[in-house]
């Protein structure tokens, strides 16, 4: 293959599947909210007749094993402006959107990749996706997120060169977007202005997508969750293309 | 009528300025490299040096001033890219990565396809000795090595110019020499131009056909080797150069890119 989006795609792969402790690393905070809260809190949700909380949950954790390898993917702009290997693609005759989206798109299947770990994680566990075939439709939700959140994280990194501080502010992005997507808890019982919040939030329409396409349940509709977050990582690549066009070593 | 090679012009640089904040890293230069020529461009730290390669290598935008490359002006950087080959101050390998697969992705970014790509990938990495480490993750390599590998990359979609920003920094003499050959060589039988900094008077003395030293962001002389040591009245290019730079360690130079990095950062504020 001769095109740069696919080189760049590729060393993102390779990067990914040589360090095996991140493969393992990103899957212990899934697992632990996993068998925390759904051990946990199971009973509970299940007497107040919302039936089995690990069904409930899953998806939520295999969402966020995917937007925690996605944003942390942003980290390698940062790591390769400090190593210098940055450098050596923006002198090239590549015009910069393109190595950003071999940047994007190698980190979106990366975690997807990771995601679909975590789902393996979560079935030998006890969760039990309702069909085979809404695993297609749960890969495809798992790699918009992740587009979303790769293009996002990456788009950061091009504005910022402390390495120490990506981690804080990925964090402090991160936690609130997971916490309001509705990973943890139905939207549907929610009021006023929570449930606003939460509607703003994008991760909430690839958490509903990713459940109904595991579990079947939906809170918000197929259509609406595919295009909101379809529509979102195609601005975010854009946003992103844009500022890692501008960016000057 | 044939144009000689020495006397065509193929970078040129016209009244160049760059500012970060208040502080002028470029002021106003000026210079023309011919076509197959070796120049030397030297200069104290925190001199204008790299800033200036990363101008001409458009890395970085200048506040005024105009650059030709090989007849492209620097704003069509795609054009101006694929005419250079560059080996940073820094290294800009992929550690995580094989020397073939550094190679392979160079070569990729730079429109080399298959099968020229894997003949000039092999006959490089043969070149700079190193085609038996082809499969060998970079981060195993010396620093000779990474330098070696850095060249070889560099050449690889055979550029008509090739940056060197000090080259040599930080290896024994051996590795030195064997570098210096190799750029010799590709410029007297490739008739590739070779625009080099380095700290390393000796290595310019022997090597430059025309030197540039820059000053606190001024160039302050330019001229052969020859023309530098008449005019300075010296015996020895490093004479000449602490002649016409000063002596003394200047405090306020130690720190300089670290000193343009914050300033840089104000000035994006």
């Amino acid at each position: 293959m001769n095109s740069p989006v696919y080189i760049m795609w590729l060393r993102q792969l390779k990067k990914y599947w040589r360090s095996k402790p991140r493969v393992i690393g990103a899957l212990g905070q899934p697992i632990l909210f996993l068998l925390a809260l759904g051990f946990g809190f199971g009973p509970i949700f299940e007497q107040a007749g919302q039936g089995s909380y690990i069904q409930f949950l899953a998806p939520g954790v295999i969402a966020m094993g995917v937007i925690f390898t996605a944003m942390f993917t942003g980290i390698e702009v940062i790591w390769d402006r400090q190593f210098g290997f940055l450098k050596e693609t923006l002198v090239a005759p590549v015009p910069r959107w393109k190595i950003m989206l071999g940047r994007t798109l190698g980190g979106a299947t990366v975690a997807t990749a990771q995601g679909l770990i975590v789902l393996i994680a979560c079935i030998i566990i006890g969760f039990s996706p309702s069909s085979i075939y809404g695993l297609i439709l749960a890969l495809l939700f798992m790699f918009l997120i992740a587009l979303f959140f790769t293009a996002m994280g990456t788009a950061i990194a091009s504005k910022m060169e402390d390495m120490q501080a990506f981690p804080l502010i990925m964090n402090f992005l991160m936690m609130p977007l997971f916490f309001l997507s509705g990973a943890l808890f139905p939207i549907d019982t929610l009021d006023g202005a929570i449930k606003t919040v939460t509607l703003l939030d994008p991760l909430t329409y690839g958490v509903d997508g990713l459940r109904f396409a595991l579990t079947g349940m939906s809170s918000i509709g197929i259509i609406t969750d595919l295009l909101v977050i379809g529509v979102l990582s195609i601005i975010v690549l854009l946003i992103g293309s844009k500022l890692f066009s501008e960016i000057q070593i | 009528m044939k144009v000689n090679e020495k006397t065509e012009k193929i970078i040129s640089v016209k009244g160049l300025t760059k500012k970060f904040g208040e502080f002028t890293a470029v002021d106003n230069i000026s210079f023309d490299v011919k076509k197959g020529e070796i120049f030397a461009f030297l200069g104290p730290n925190g001199a204008g040096k790299t800033t200036t390669i990363k101008m001409l290598t458009t890395l970085l935008e200048s506040n005024s001033g105009e650059i030709m490359v090989s007849g492209k002006k620097i704003s069509d950087k795609d054009g101006v890219r694929s005419t250079f080959g560059i080996v940073f101050q820094d290294q800009s390998l992929d550690d995580e990565l094989t020397t073939y697969e550094n190679m392979e992705f160079h070569g990729v970014f730079y429109g080399v396809k298959q099968p020229e790509r894997a003949i000039r990938i092999e006959s490089m990495l043969k070149l700079v000795d190193l085609w038996e480490r082809k499969n060998d993750f970079v981060k195993t390599f010396s620093g000779g090595m990474k330098r070696r590998l850095e060249i070889a990359r560099a050449l690889i979609h055979e550029p008509k110019i090739l940056y060197l920003d000090e080259p040599t920094v930080g290896l024994d003499p051996q590795t030195r020499n064997y570098i210096w050959k190799y750029v010799n060589d590709l410029s007297k039988l490739k008739g590739m131009t070779i625009f080099f900094t380095t700290h390393y008077m000796d290595e310019a003395e022997k090597m430059a056909e025309k030197v540039a030293v820059i000053d606190h962001g001024k160039i302050i002389t330019i001229g052969s080797v020859k023309e530098i040591l008449a005019s300075t009245k010296t015996k020895t290019l490093e004479d000449a150069f602490l002649t016409l730079t000063g002596r003394g360690i200047r405090e306020e130079e130690a720190n300089a890119s670290s000193r343009m990095r914050m300033a840089r950062k104000a000035w994006k504020k």
